[in-house]
């Protein structure tokens, strides 16, 4: 009797903490990967492809799940990798490729016949136009990801480094002065 | 009078070196050369350009509109001959150049003109409009347009009115000598921003070290049966800080994350900017001059009344700068700047130039690691930990600093002052803010650029999903076809051969197309500079018209496939 009274009790224990869990997955449910939001958010967004992935999106899902290393996005650049291994606890790696200045596309308009491949190449559809019109890049809006320049047959697309205005100037990172030992004698002794 | 001034934490005293340049009236500067007039002399908008090369303009004629409401109207300092709107070096730590109006003047400084405006019949808002179109702004500091600070926050009562006029940052006088000479005219602005703000006291606080300027000022204030407050107070810097000065005056604590102290029923204006309203208000003259002043390692050290745009180098040299000159210094010795390029002009924020030289400022010995004396802490007049906010800034762990309260440091450089192992901690500060500010835009146009790119995969897929819905409705209707043929028992097979047949020709033609557009282009390219369409050989004419009619045959034209995008892109759905 006290037997079945103590797997009554376990059982109705069991029932109602397995609804309460059940309820919790529904109503508490997380959208999507929360790491791979968090290794998105840190990249550039440049949805450029030099990973080796077709965007940012598919590249953090694969620093995810462990797959690749976390130095293969240029557009990031070596802070890029940094942050990375600041989120994720893994060793920070040299950049696989250069690291570029920032760059925006630009069409000379005087060569662009409108045939609109570059529009369907662009990513984040930067570029305006219509068939046989010429085309124009929105300055603002293109992250610099040079898609747009092989599918053009006249060759018309360059890539321009964004010069420093008052509006993007930054204050440096303060110099350090380097000094020769030679000049601390007391060094070598502290030593 | 007001019973009891209150203290603000920290603070230092560093030598004053005012009587340099306070014991002379204020001169009038020479007309200059060439004058370069910034368009970008405040906070906000840039204003736009109203003249070219080659257009005359007379003494306060209106050269910059203001671009928005934060913003205000840049006017020709003398009369002349614009000789060209271009790029030029701004005083600025950066070196960097940007828009300015470039005058070379006829010597008649001829006005435009200009007569007082009346008031009686202005409303508040006209008055605001008023001294937008005559540029003035803040001249104590960052130069915040002064017609946006002119209205109480909806619902807070307007307390006090607080007219700065401490100047705590050493060897700058030019607003003590305004004091002492023109006292009557920043008595009036006083009144005029009174009128507009309706406060309950109106304070005017200076440092105890201008006992003639207190003098000066008292005696106008009564003179013109006025009931402002003048108060002396205790000298130490940075008393002039907006914060602090509210602080001592008011014993009121301004909130670090406060953008507007108005929201606390406290405005504070500059002396120098109640006497520029008034010259606006009561004279009609637009802010087209300031006065500077000139000091440092010279021999006549004294303030000037020097037109905007004119050129620093040529106004120091008023003060006959010693040999051993080196750089000028823009602004005090604490908060200022060594600017990069000495042909920078004048703007309207441009209080001080002080001749620079290794015997007035030896250099830092070089920097020692911090050794968490807490000298730094006990010095900032914001109650900041500079130590912390320093390590964090080296590391570049800018979250780190912004959890330590960076956006309340307004740059005062007591900490560095007091710092005995000489870090430029200041340098360190404006690093990491300026690194924070970069990376919130670089992250909003990521974010952007991702949503941008997620819509385009949407609509690549929509028109996937479109097109084979077409695709699926036609082989319906063609099977539909076929069964209807079938049925009437006729020769049926090959109906679907013409159609492959007839894709095939339209793929040449397109291919055609493209290959000879890329000829052209081609050639296009090699001769020179190409030209637009309209200046067409008659044989690329021909060739061009050949190729339309290729395509119309194709049937490309009616309905061109690749032109989809395109079509999407400007019309958003
Ligand atoms: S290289 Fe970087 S920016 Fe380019 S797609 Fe990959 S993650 Fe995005
Ligand atoms: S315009 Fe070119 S470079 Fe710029 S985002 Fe688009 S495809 Fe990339
Ligand atoms: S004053 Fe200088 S040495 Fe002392 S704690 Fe501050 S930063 Fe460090
Ligand atoms: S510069 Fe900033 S941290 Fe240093 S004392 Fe001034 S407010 Fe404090």
């Amino acid at each position: 009797m006290d037997i079945l009274l103590a797997i009554a009790i376990m059982a109705l224990g069991a029932v109602v903490l397995g609804a309460a869990l059940g309820f919790a997955s529904i109503k508490f449910k997380v959208e999507g990967d929360p790491l791979v939001e968090k290794i998105d958010a840190i990249l550039p967004q440049t949805q450029c492809g030099q990973c080796g992935f077709p965007g940012c999106k598919p590249y953090a899902e694969a620093i995810a799940k462990g797959e690749v290393d976390i130095n293969l996005c240029p557009p990031g650049g070596m802070e890029g990798v940094q942050r990375l291994a600041d989120l994720l606890g893994r060793e920070v790696k040299p950049l696989e490729a250069e690291e570029k200045p920032k760059q925006v596309a630009r069409i000379d308009e005087n060569t662009c016949i409108g045939c609109t491949l570059c529009i369907q190449a662009c990513p984040v559809d930067a570029i305006v136009g219509a068939a046989k019109q010429m085309h124009t890049i929105i300055a603002q809006q293109c992250t610099g990801c040079e898609l747009c320049l092989p599918p053009c047959p006249v060759e018309c697309i360059h890539m321009e480094v964004i010069p420093e205005t008052l509006e993007n100037w930054k204050w440096k990172y303060p110099v350090v002065a380097i000094q020769p030992v030679a000049a601390r004698p007391s060094a070598k002794e502290a030593a | 009078m007001l019973a009891k001034l209150f203290k603000f934490y920290g603070g230092v005293k560093p030598p004053s070196n005012k009587t340099l340049s306070n014991q002379q009236p204020i001169r009038p500067a020479p007309l200059p050369s060439r004058l370069v007039v910034p368009l970008h002399q405040h906070i906000g908008g840039t204003p736009r350009p109203l003249v070219q090369a080659g257009d005359p303009v007379l003494k306060g004629q209106k050269i910059g509109e203001a671009d928005g409401w934060i913003s205000a109207a840049v006017h020709a300092p003398t009369s002349g001959t614009v000789v060209e709107v271009a790029m030029h070096v701004r005083p600025h730590v950066s070196g960097l150049e940007s828009l300015c109006v470039v005058i070379e003047p006829d010597g008649k400084d001829e006005w435009i003109t200009h007569g007082p405006a009346d008031r009686a019949a202005m409303s508040p808002a006209d008055i605001c409009q008023f001294l937008q179109e005559h540029g003035i702004v803040g001249l104590g500091g960052a130069g915040f347009p002064t017609h946006g600070k002119l209205k109480a926050t909806p619902g807070v009562p307007m307390a006090e009115l607080i007219i700065n006029a401490a100047e705590c940052e050493p060897y700058i006088t030019c607003d003590d000598l305004l004091m002492r000479e023109r006292a009557d005219d920043v008595v009036r602005g006083i009144a005029v921003f009174r009128d507009m703000l309706q406060p309950t006291q109106v304070i005017i606080g200076v440092e105890d070290n201008k006992p003639e300027a207190i003098a000066a000022m008292q005696k106008a204030v009564e003179a013109q049966g006025e009931a402002f407050a003048v108060v002396p107070v205790p000298t130490l810097y940075p008393a002039g800080g907006a914060k602090q000065l509210i602080r001592v005056l008011t014993g009121k604590e301004v909130p670090g994350a406060m953008r507007s102290t108005a929201d606390m029923g406290v405005q504070v204006f500059n002396v120098g900017t109640a006497y520029a309203a008034w010259r606006a208000i009561g004279h009609g003259e637009p802010l087209i001059s300031r006065i500077v002043t000139l000091t440092g390692n010279v021999r006549g050290a004294g303030n000037v009344e020097a037109l905007i745009g004119t050129p620093m180098d040529e106004l120091l040299k008023l003060a006959e700068p010693n040999p051993d000159t080196d750089g000028i210094i823009m602004g005090g010795p604490m908060m200022g700047f060594l600017v990069p390029n000495e042909h920078a002009p004048i703007v309207k924020t441009s209080n001080c130039l002080i001749a620079h030289s290794e015997r007035l400022f030896p250099p830092k010995a070089p920097e020692m690691p911090c050794i968490r004396c807490g000298a730094c802490a006990r010095a900032c007049p914001h109650e900041l930990q500079p130590f912390e906010l320093y390590w964090h800034a080296r590391a570049k762990d800018f979250g780190k600093t912004q959890q330590y309260h960076i956006f309340d440091c307004i740059e005062c450089g007591c900490c560095a002052y007091v710092c005995p192992s000489r870090i430029p901690l200041v340098q360190y500060f404006r690093f990491a803010k300026s690194e924070i500010w970069a990376r919130e835009k670089e992250k909003k146009a990521a974010d952007e650029a991702k949503q941008r790119f997620e819509f385009k995969q949407f609509r690549e897929e929509r028109e996937k999903a479109e097109k084979a819905e077409k695709l699926a409705k036609a082989a319906a209707a063609q099977a539909a076809k076929k069964a209807a043929e079938a049925a009437a028992a006729s020769e049926a097979p090959a109906t679907e051969q013409p159609a492959e047949a007839a894709a095939d020709p339209a793929e040449a033609a397109k291919k055609a197309a493209i290959a000879a557009a890329m000829a052209r282009a081609k050639a296009q390219r090699e001769a020179a500079q190409p030209k637009n369409t309209d200046e067409l050989t008659p044989e690329q004419a021909r060739e061009m018209a050949e190729i339309e009619a290729r395509r119309q045959q194709a049937g490309i034209v009616p309905e061109p496939a690749d032109a989809q995008p395109a079509t999407t892109e400007t019309k958003p759905e």
